[in-house]
């Protein structure tokens, strides 16, 4: 069945989508000419191919540069002329110094994503530093105490999504622990003609703008002609009511968007060269500004080492979803002499491919995208079983096993005859031994920033997400990953604190508890504290949510400690728990990492203190 | 054709109602969190690491928007008329100012407009209240000012609804309701049927308004986006005049039921 899907030919899409990158490639050729000649003063960029610089002193400078990534030349704003950006890297231990000069004529920052550092250097303008001027030189000095994949990209304004963005890797001091032939960076990223402020006003107006797989009357009369009037009705009441649409799943689509892998369309075919019998090490890096990517190496059995820079024990998968901000590095084994990277857009709007090949030029079978699924009432309701069991209520009283709801201590019986242990933290009796499943939502969610509160979420971390049940492969879940070395922290928190993600569609608007951050406070955090994050999705949307300056370690429903992370993908009615131990002093951001969301709202500040 | 239209509102408002129950239905407050609870007090430009200096970080949400939308440009070649809707607003998801703008010409220097300036505020995840003035100028006739109060937003089933009460300088009164629907014939091809209703408290002979339900309209447009914002199409509408509108009309040998063709685009920017 997987062949069969594989060799599907190609659709007029697919088409479209490669013939476009190979407009790009003979325009690149032809570059010096036309472009030199329409702007002698803006440099063309290098692109698919990033420089690689080596520590502990890098330059990198800021600039707007020429590229044309979809047959338009536009204006992009590289570092050191190439998108993505240089790619740095660097040894665990190492102090670093990265002088960074802004030839911009706006403001400018560079996030380190991932880094545990001091705050001052983690480059979030208006929060950790005032940004970088137009000419001026901004130093960050830090000591890399961590090794892995990881990235930088702009945390000014939408340049990440014009280009800034570039692959930050740390070697580990003892090495790597698994030693391979081949080592790859998979960049992937979206790249838009447009002026990203214009496409996200255009949101403001119309929410809906760049999707055109909305359901149609067409749509209908198939329903009515598969499962009759009653039922095709049935499916459209509850999205209908509530004024949803079901195939919804993302904000921005090739509509707009160019998909990019290494800063090359599917047409120009990034290539990785190899010998037969290596080992390839592939870091895959999600720097899109709006983009979830689905990606697999039809053929190849992906073996998930790393997730977000942190080993993790190997997973074999064919296939895995990462959002804006994660990273997972694979090891495969190639045998044949052409593989396709292929890495499709959550709404199947369109992809990016590369090659994996014994020598440049070769090309693999590339797969057709899969059909766009749509979102499903447990993405809209959460916990279907237990809202069978309560009746379809909006209760939030759900049935909730005991040992998560906080039992009170009585503190009145001091010197009774039979006082309570407080000394023995059993698990059983800490309340904050296990993350609570309780459901409570803001008072600023009853609002018009919100229109959809979830009452029974779902906690199931086995669960690939829309568009990748049950299609045939094996998917990486967050439930498959398991940090290597044990997570040394003491697990038990001492506090809870519970963030609803939350928006607005028709509105375009994305918050946290139902409050933009223009009227947020920040979230207080004491140094060295342990402190478990409960983060429900209100919204029918997945979020990569972004916390800095820290880790957050996921935990399961039964308080075992999966994995570090520093970007959690939260799928629509999911409530995942996870543990955090703020070790750096100050102010740090909070985010989706879906670009728009996070300009829109859906960001908080923490204060470290 | 009266019993039509006044059913077709009293559903209509029926399911605006529900939709607001629904919008209003609250858990018990106890159990709610304070959004702030977390702060330990501090804010966003106060407390330990503030910036000293510089700018705050701001985002999307605390600027300002805007947008115009053509809802209909639109041409009769029967009686060669010319017809506009216009609606423009700027700011912020929440609050804003909006502008209305509706009116036709037609040759001999004919022509009608009703423009009304209002100040739009969230009620509602999918609604909003709007206030303000409505000011409409006439060719033949008076020209009447209004304080106008209304609600504008998407019902449950994807209705738009715009519904708006005015209360006249000298005394009249009117409500007017508008709903739109959309539906995808394929991911560019639209069919969007309309229908309107006024409703009067007084008859305005000069106007040729009567008391009570005054006219209604039902249209069907078709329409191809060539792209989200660009859509030219065709479309009929049926207006008819009742009670004393229409006896006003038929005074001044106009009719009282008029089907009408035309052709026209709609964009927004």
């Amino acid at each position: 069945m997987q062949k069969q899907n594989e060799l599907r030919p190609l659709t007029s899409k697919s088409r479209r989508l490669l013939m476009q990158g190979m407009v790009w490639g003979s325009v690149t050729s032809m570059l010096p000419m036309t472009l030199q000649a329409q702007s002698a003063s803006i440099a063309k960029t290098a692109q698919g191919s990033a420089p690689v610089i080596t520590g502990p002193v890098v330059d990198l400078v800021v600039a707007e540069s020429r590229v044309n990534f979809s047959g338009e030349s536009r204006l992009a704003t590289s570092i050191n002329g190439s998108i993505p950006a240089p790619t740095l890297r660097f040894r665990e231990g190492d102090e670093v110094t990265i002088r960074v000069t802004n030839r911009l004529n706006v403001p400018t920052s560079i996030h380190w994503h991932g880094i545990i550092l001091p705050y001052q250097m983690d480059g979030v303008p208006g929060i950790s530093f005032d940004g970088i001027e137009p000419g001026e030189t901004f130093t960050y000095q830090f000591k890399l105490g961590q090794s892995g994949t990881y990235w930088y990209h702009s945390h000014s304004g939408f340049q990440e999504m014009t280009g800034m963005y570039g692959a930050l890797i740390i070697e580990p001091k003892e090495g790597e622990i698994y030693p391979v032939e081949r080592d790859y960076i998979v960049q992937l990223s979206d790249w838009t003609d447009e002026d990203p402020m214009r496409v996200f006003s255009k949101l403001k107006v119309q929410s809906d703008i760049y999707n055109f797989n909305q359901p149609t009357v067409g749509d209908f009369f198939n329903d009515i002609a598969s499962g009759g009037l009653g039922l095709a009705l049935e499916k459209r009441r509850m999205w209908n009511e509530m004024r949803m649409s079901p195939k919804d799943l993302a904000d921005l689509s090739a509509a707009t968007l160019t998909f990019l892998m290494n800063g090359t369309p599917a047409g120009a075919n990034w290539t990785g060269i190899f010998k037969k019998g290596e080992r390839v090490r592939l870091r895959f890096i999600n720097s899109g500004s709006n983009t979830l990517f689905d990606v697999r190496i039809p053929g190849l059995t992906l073996q998930v080492v790393q997730a977000d820079g942190q080993n993790v024990t190997p997973v074999s998968v064919d296939e895995f979803r990462f959002g804006p901000g994660e990273t997972y590095d694979v090891i495969v084994e190639p045998q044949e002499d052409a593989y396709t990277l292929f890495a499709q857009s959550i709404d199947r709007s369109g992809f990016v491919r590369g090659t994996l090949a014994t020598r440049a030029g070769l090309e693999a079978i590339v797969p057709a995208t899969d059909p766009a699924e749509q979102l499903t009432m447990t993405d809209m309701m959460g916990d279907m079983s237990m809202m069978s069991m309560s009746g379809m209520g909006h209760s939030s009283h759900a049935p909730v096993a005991a040992p998560s709801d906080p039992i009170p201590v009585d503190h009145s019986n001091h010197g009774n005859p039979a006082p309570v242990d407080h000394s023995a933290h059993n698990m059983q009796q800490n309340p904050l031994a296990l993350p609570s499943k309780k459901v409570r939502h803001a008072s600023t969610e009853f609002g018009a920033t919100v229109d959809a509160r979830v009452e029974m979420p779902r906690s199931n971390l086995d669960d690939p997400g829309v568009g990748l049940r049950d299609n045939g492969r094996r998917v990486l879940t967050l439930a498959d990953l398991r940090s290597l070395e044990p997570i040394e922290k003491p697990t038990v928190p001492t506090r809870e604190i519970e963030l609803h993600l939350t928006g607005n569609m028709e509105r375009y608007s994305w918050s946290i508890d139902g409050l933009e951050f223009g009227d947020s406070t920040p979230i207080h955090m004491k140094k060295g504290e342990r402190i478990r994050v409960i983060l429900q999705n209100d919204t029918m949307m997945t979020h990569p949510m972004h916390l800095h300056g820290m880790w957050s370690d996921i935990e399961t429903e039964t308080g075992e400690l999966l994995a570090r992370r520093h970007t959690i993908l939260v799928q629509p009615a999911q409530r995942i728990s996870f543990l955090t131990t703020p070790e750096d002093t100050g102010r740090w951001a909070w985010h989706c990492h879906l670009l728009f969301h996070m300009d829109a709202g859906m960001f908080r500040k923490v204060v470290v203190s | 054709m009266k019993q039509f239209y006044v059913n077709g509102l009293i559903l209509l408002l029926a399911t605006f109602s529900k939709a607001h129950a629904q919008e209003d239905q609250q858990e018990n407050t106890d159990d709610l969190r304070d959004p702030h609870a977390y702060s330990a007090g501090y804010t966003q430009t106060e407390g330990p690491y503030a910036l000293s200096n510089g700018e705050p970080l701001k985002l999307a949400d605390e600027h300002a928007f805007m947008s115009v939308l053509g809802d209909r440009i639109e041409y009769q070649p029967n009686g060669n008329v010319g017809a506009y809707e216009l609606q423009a607003w700027r700011g912020t998801s929440f609050n804003r100012l909006v502008i209305k703008t509706e009116g036709s010409f037609a040759p001999d220097d004919d022509y009608e407009n009703t423009t009304e300036l209002l100040w739009g505020h969230a009620i509602a995840p999918f609604w909003d209240s709007q206030i303000g003035l409505r000011i409409d100028t006439l060719s033949e006739g008076t020209g009447r000012q209004w304080l106008a109060a209304g609600i504008q937003g998407l019902a449950p089933y994807w209705f738009e609804l715009d519904a708006t009460a005015y209360v006249g300088t000298e005394g009249q009164t009117e409500f007017v309701f508008n709903s739109e629907y959309e539906l995808l014939l394929t991911q560019r091809l639209i069919l969007q049927p309309r229908a309107e209703l006024t409703i009067r408290g007084k008859d305005d002979p000069i106007n040729l308004l009567g008391k009570g339900l005054s006219s209604a309209s039902l249209s069907l447009r078709v329409r191809y986006e060539f792209s989200r914002q660009f859509a030219p199409f065709l479309g009929v509408e049926s207006h008819n005049s009742f009670g004393n509108t229409a006896k006003f009309t038929g005074a001044a040998n106009e009719s009282d039921e008029e089907t009408r063709y035309f052709a026209g685009v709609r964009f927004w920017f």
